[in-house]
């Protein structure tokens, strides 16, 4: 009876260990998407994560899903419009100053929604961006110059905007905008 | 949907009737060849008239900025026409509306060049 006693507490433990090692899975993998929402806020769930090509047409697609989720929480259709515009110059700084157009390489899109906000990140493979290193599109001597204004703009039409190291290279942005108040 | 172009010529003054949307890609490039078209055909009055353009980014901005340079290197000039309020907005926030002259009525515009 001992030794069926030790195979049933063998059997126990070895249950118990496996569902022990399941929850830490689990906690592992809720960190590790915690980590990758970034600065998202806590309240936001994902709408959609997925992978892009470097093209124009997938700046085009992510514009399109952008617009689609906002209006469902309910933005104006003027907010939505300078959401799409933002969230078209981030997608075209990821593919063609990020992966520049390269084939072997995505951009991963992430769209978080809550009640009241929208939030997106845009991750590039590229080798980096210092946006304090841009010279101000606005400055008189700059005023003639080709390119430049797309950060302005995305900064402009959302309200807030972060640039940041990507994981594991390349430029992570996040856009975030919030419904505006109705009028009383 | 791209960008369509089309000219038509009021005295010493080409008009160029834009419709669609001035995007990277096939938008700020069709623009950019029909102004140098222009130009290097001699045209030194041309207006843009942006009255049916329902969406630019900031590459097809940067077009109009380098069409812009592109006639005045010619020695010409080049204005805009019947801006959207979404465009109005944008040539706002970039501060071009320092750079370009802009007008409302074609007529008015026309006259400018004079």
């Amino acid at each position: 009876m001992v030794g069926s006693s030790s195979q049933v507490l063998s059997l126990d433990f070895r249950w118990c260990a496996n569902i022990l090692s399941g929850f830490a899975r689990a906690r592992d993998w809720a960190a590790s998407n915690e980590l990758n929402m970034g600065s998202f806020d806590r309240g936001s769930v994902v709408a959609l994560d997925t992978f892009l090509e470097s093209s124009l047409e997938s700046v085009d697609q992510a514009e399109e899903k952008v617009s689609t989720i906002a209006l469902s929480i309910g933005f104006p259709e003027e907010e939505v419009f300078r959401l799409g515009m933002a969230v078209r110059e981030a997608m075209v700084n990821a593919v063609v100053h990020g992966n520049r157009y390269s084939a072997n390489k995505r951009v991963h899109f992430v769209i978080g929604r809550s009640e009241r906000a929208i939030e997106i990140k845009i991750s590039d493979e590229g080798i980096g961006f210092h946006p304090e290193a841009q010279p101000d599109p606005t400055a008189q001597e700059n005023l003639l110059r080709q390119s430049g204004r797309g950060i302005m703009l995305i900064r402009a039409f959302v309200d807030e905007f972060v640039v940041q190291p990507g994981q594991p290279g390349g430029t992570e942005v996040i856009l975030r905008k919030v419904l505006p108040l109705e009028d009383s | 949907m791209s960008v369509t172009l089309k000219t038509r010529q009021v005295g010493d003054v080409t008009i160029v009737d834009a419709a669609g949307r001035i995007t990277l890609g096939e938008g700020s490039s069709a623009l950019r060849d029909t102004i140098r078209d222009l130009t290097s055909k001699g045209s030194k009055k041309i207006m843009l008239n942006l009255g049916e353009i329902s969406y630019i980014d900031s590459s097809g901005i940067g077009e109009l900025v380098s069409s812009f340079t592109t006639v005045a290197n010619a020695g010409g000039s080049l204005k805009l026409l019947n801006l959207t309020k979404r465009v109005q907005d944008l040539l706002q926030i970039t501060k071009l509306y320092t750079v370009f002259e802009v007008f409302d009525d074609e007529a008015a515009a026309l006259k400018s060049f004079s």
